[in-house]
């Protein structure tokens, strides 16, 4: 099933490619029937996460055997043959954590057509083409477990997004899209060299190559040069977060990608980063944690108050709300290396509240932007008396970004800082410098855009129906996960408990019995947990069973 | 000889026949139409000649050809290039006043080169294969097209001299060679290498050295890659992609053979001058390609650059048994580098007429390609893709394979310079498409080419079966590991 819903965006792709240069407006119901449809099918798997009869997926190599049980621990779960030389094979599964990335995926799918629905008239069907097959790629990096089919859809996702830059961007359009070309390309082979050697590793150990994730898990703390293994897909996905020293394409590609393409690109490009840490590094690399997690947290909090501080200083409202995701996503680093049930849950929020509402500020930026032809600040000013939809819409989102308790941003933000405050309190302070910043930037693009003296623009008029429509199943998601976030953690909770049941196993050696109460014992005594998450028994008897 | 191992020359014996029924029908009747079937017809019949006599394997025919699967594989992917390649060439001559029959033959001839070189496992029919090759191919580049004969014919004799400086090299080199050892054959190399660890004489390693270095020009390898771009540029578009694909893959294939019958990596020496080779190659194709306008010269380095990460799975060749992952790697990537290339080209042979009458057609010429040419301009981007090694297409499964080849021999040092050659890469292949995207159109509709004999279409068939190739051995790549696997193994 998840091969076919994969194969289906590419072939709604083709489709609605085909059909663009005769009928325009009919690729485009091609790509919302096709992710609408993906959704349909996605849901009713939500309350099937949530049920108590779940088991949490079993994290043992992949033996013949076991392989039959092992599909019924997952949600979803596929296997077939691909290139039996290198022990490569089309391994897709789900599990909460994908289930939810998936969901919000299709979602913003969703919002960047509607966002393009007016903005993108030359060669619509070629933009929803790529629109369409990136986000499959997408939807594959959330669910490949075997290495390569992973790198596979790592790059399926970038070169359509490369095209969404180059053809449909503004006026520097071309920099910036061979810019992101570059930059995550050339990251992403230092992944693929990393991979490689993992799969050599195996081979010199078992005398077959493998690619698959539960047979190279922890394979890395065993190279002698694990360090520069791990640093190979350290890199790649921390230039896909974006984090600090890496991130300067962020703020260009953002800038010139078309609408469409920078909902996509904030929403979901860079939660694919944030993935393949808590998915494949850390549990790749065990050890790592340990050596490299406070590096890795220094990196985070560098980039969250240095992207705040940056986006303060912008003038353009699309490369403000640029830094202001790197600045969100240095939160999510943070809350990954700190690896505690709360610290990662947090992340999850996070990736998942600024998935919604940096894609609705990147569309609203986008719809100022086809109305009046300026993301200049300076040129704006006093919308407020003449949109005032877009200016309280507007607000409602800044709001959300500042991490105003009641949204769901709050709740992945303080998540996070709880979490890394029991593991390194003087990161968790610096950090929570980043939500003054936040306040600041997030107010400083109201008052310069919708306060103070009216600026008299032509063509500015408000939000129409299909946009606000939109906005409105955004509001409804913030609001959603900021007042009843115990839902979406229930889902989650399984997976990191597994995870960090398998980490902390992989790292102490020992027997499991002794790690489980590691690794859970200090968030059960946390007041807070018991409050937002109330770790369900479930998940206690799902880790009983790890070998 | 045996009857089977003269049975086992079938194929080298169609193709001359072929060649020779040609040469008869041109001496009768000039037809241009007829030459091109007689020629793909011959192709065809030899290439199915494969499938006979590859259940009869392996035959030393005579002590200089030996047809393994080996040289029966190389010979089946040079034949389909030819059979992929001759189509476009048609169709590209059909637009020219031009008598073009003697290129079929010479196109012909120089098969026949191709498929002696692939098969030979002795410096003589080494000798013979390049020169078939090479001597057919320089009238090829000097072909008069158009009204701009000056630039084929500097082309043709810039190419001719520096050829013949490559042969004088590998002839000084085999004399070295057979003066210490007595015997032209590859195998006798090898025992003078693996018998006398450490006190081989100083000739017969020189004697080694001066072939690779013939090879190299050949390849056009830095340093001996000076030729390439000027030849690329002036020889007429058939020509250029027959010297970029069959020549090189051709060429190639004959290396990697030496270079495993020979043992050429039990000496370090040798072994550290294809590195330094490999590395320049890598670096310097890479950075020049950055500075080109014409696609031809863009062309030619890129293909300096994929000829260096060719070199760097030989390196991964060693006395382990890790060689079979490095053959492989060879000829998969020999594979996605014809496929990409020739479609590269064929995009650019059938492209309309340019404003300027020459066929040396510049980035900035592709502009609006998307728009004007959807097709074409898909099938330029699959090829740029591949080129530059990019999922979905073969490219990148051949890159994967160089790379896996190469992390299992621990050569981090090369693999590094791979990977930056590759992220440099991506630059200007990018360009190319990004070119294509522009919304203003460089050039016209077909029909703007008005008076000018109209081109036949039979090259269409052949570019859309070398975009779908791309494609699927990119996406399913399996059945083509296998039969290479299959072939590796059973050389050993």
């Amino acid at each position: 099933m998840l091969s076919a819903m994969i194969l289906l965006l590419l072939i709604a792709g083709a489709l609605a490619w085909y059909q663009g240069n005769r009928n325009p407006n009919l690729s485009r119901w091609i790509a919302v029937g096709a992710l609408g449809l993906l959704l349909l099918f996605m849901l009713p798997l939500l309350p099937q996460a949530l049920s108590s009869s779940l088991q949490a997926p079993l994290l043992t190599p992949l033996q013949p055997d076991v392989k039959m049980s092992l599909a019924s621990s997952w949600l979803a779960f596929e296997h077939y043959n691909w290139i039996p030389r290198f022990g490569i094979s089309l391994l897709l599964a789900l599990d909460g954590l994908s289930l939810l990335l998936v969901i919000l995926t299709l979602v913003l799918g969703l919002v960047a057509v509607a966002a393009s629905w007016n903005e993108i008239t030359e060669q619509v069907g070629f933009f929803y083409f790529n629109l369409l097959w990136s986000l499959a790629g997408v939807l594959g990096v959330f669910m490949a477990l075997d290495l390569f089919l992973f790198f596979f859809f790592w790059e399926v996702m970038l070169i359509p997004m490369y095209f969404l830059i180059g053809i449909w961007g503004y006026e520097n359009r071309h920099y910036a899209a061979i810019k992101f070309f570059i930059f995550t390309q050339a990251s992403s082979l230092l992944m693929l060299l990393s991979i490689l050697a993992l799969a050599y590793l195996h081979e010199q150990q078992h005398g077959v190559y493998s690619f698959s994730y539960f047979d190279l898990l922890g394979s890395g703390d065993q190279a002698s040069y694990g360090f520069w293994i791990m640093l190979g897909f350290f890199i790649a996905f921390v230039v896909k977060l974006p984090a600090f020293p890496v991130h300067t394409w962020l703020p260009d590609a953002h800038t010139q990608a078309p609408t469409g393409g920078s909902i996509i690109l904030a929403g979901v490009l860079l939660k694919t980063g944030a993935y393949g840490l808590i998915r494949f590094l850390i549990p790749l690399f065990p050890d790592s944690l340990e050596y490299f997690g406070p590096y890795a947290m220094t990196i985070g909090v560098i980039g969250i108050l240095y992207a705040a501080i940056l986006a303060f200083a912008q003038t353009d409202l699309k490369r403000l709300i640029a830094y202001t995701s790197i600045s969100h996503m240095g939160f999510v680093l943070l809350g990954v290396y700190a690896w505690n049930s709360l610290s990662l849950q947090g992340a999850a929020m996070q990736m998942l509240t600024h998935g919604l509402s940096a894609a609705a500020l990147f569309m609203i930026a986008g719809s100022i932007q086809h109305r009046i032809h300026t993301r200049n600040l300076d040129e704006m000013g006093g919308f407020w008396v003449s949109v005032p939809k877009i200016g309280c819409i507007t607000l409602f989102f800044a709001m959300a970004s500042l991490g105003m308790p009641g949204l769901g941003n709050f709740v992945g933000e303080f998540l996070i800082l709880i979490g890394t405050f029991q593991v390194n309190v003087p990161m968790t302070l610096i950090a929570t410098l980043g939500l003054v910043a936040a306040a600041i930037y997030s107010l400083s693009i109201i008052q310069k855009a919708f306060h103070g003296p009216l600026v008299l623009v032509e063509g500015l008029i408000d939000f129409d129906r299909r946009e606000m429509v939109t906005m409105g199943v955004m509001i409804v998601g913030l609001v959603w996960m900021g007042l009843f976030p115990q839902p979406l953690l229930n889902t989650l909770s399984p997976v990191f408990d597994q995870l960090q049941a398998w980490v902390s196993f992989a790292n102490t050696g020992s027997e499991l019995q002794a790690a489980i109460p590691h690794s859970l014992q200090p968030e059960l005594q946390t007041g807070l947990q018991a409050e937002l998450t109330q770790a369900s028994p479930q998940t206690t008897t799902g880790i009983g069973r790890l070998p | 000889m045996s009857s089977s191992a003269f049975f086992s020359l079938l194929p080298l014996i169609l193709i001359s026949v072929a060649l020779l029924a040609l040469m008869m029908i041109i001496a009768f009747k000039r037809n241009a139409g007829l030459s091109f079937q007689v020629s793909q017809l011959g192709l065809a019949i030899t290439f199915v000649s494969l499938f006979i006599i590859a259940n009869n394997l392996p035959q030393q025919a005579t002590p200089l050809l030996l047809i393994d699967s080996y040289s029966v594989f190389f010979m089946g992917l040079i034949l389909l290039t030819a059979m992929l390649l001759l189509p476009l060439c048609h169709d590209y001559w059909s637009s020219h006043d031009q008598l073009i029959d003697e290129f079929y033959l010479l196109y012909l001839i120089a098969i026949l080169g191709a498929l002696v070189l692939v098969s030979s496992s002795h410096f003589a029919s080494f000798f013979l294969g390049l020169e078939l090759l090479t001597l057919p191919l320089i009238v090829m580049v000097g072909y008069p097209f158009s009204n701009a004969y000056t630039a084929s014919l500097e082309s043709a004799i810039k190419y001719l001299i520096l050829s013949a400086a490559a042969s004088a090299t590998l002839l000084f080199g085999m004399a070295l060679i057979y003066s210490q050892l007595g015997s032209l054959s590859f195998m006798p190399l090898s025992e003078a290498f693996s018998n006398t660890p450490g006190a081989q004489p100083v000739l017969i390693k020189a004697g080694a050295m001066l072939v690779i270095i013939g090879v190299a020009f050949k390849l056009s390898l830095v340093p001996f890659h000076l030729w390439a771009p000027d030849v690329y540029q002036g020889a007429p578009l058939p020509a250029t992609a027959f010297l970029a694909t069959i020549s090189k893959g051709a060429v190639f294939a004959l290396l990697l053979r030496y270079y495993l019958a020979g043992e050429i990596f039990l000496t370090d020496s040798l072994v550290w001058s294809i590195a330094v080779i490999a590395v320049a190659s890598m670096l310097a194709g890479n950075l020049l390609a950055l500075f080109q306008e014409s696609l031809k010269r863009l062309l030619a380095y890129s293909s300096i650059a994929h000829f260096g990460y060719l070199l760097v799975a030989l390196l991964a060749i060693s006395q382990s048994m890790g060689s079979a992952i490095a053959i492989e790697a060879v000829s998969y990537y020999l594979v996605a580098y014809l496929l990409s290339t020739l479609a590269a080209f064929a995009v650019l042979m059938r492209l309309p007429r340019l404003q300027d009458g020459t066929d040396t057609p510049l980035t900035t010429d592709l502009k609006g390609l998307f728009w004007s040419h959807p097709v074409l301009a898909v099938i330029m981007s699959a090829a740029m893709l591949s080129l530059a090694g990019i999922p979905l297409t073969v490219g990148f499964v051949g890159k994967f394979y160089i790379f896996a080849a190469a992390v299992r021999e621990s050569l981090w040092g090369v693999l590094m310079i791979a990977v930056l050659g590759t992220a440099i890469g991506l630059f200007y292949y990018l360009r190319v498409i990004l070119m294509m995207t522009l919304r203003e159109s460089a050039i016209g509709s077909e029909s703007a080419t008005g008076d000018k004999p109209q081109r036949t279409q039979t090259g269409k068939f052949a570019l859309l079966a070398v975009a779908f190739l791309i494609l699927l051995l990119g996406v399913y790549p399996a059945p083509l590991i296998d039969l290479i696997r299959d072939m590796s193994l059973s050389i050993f």
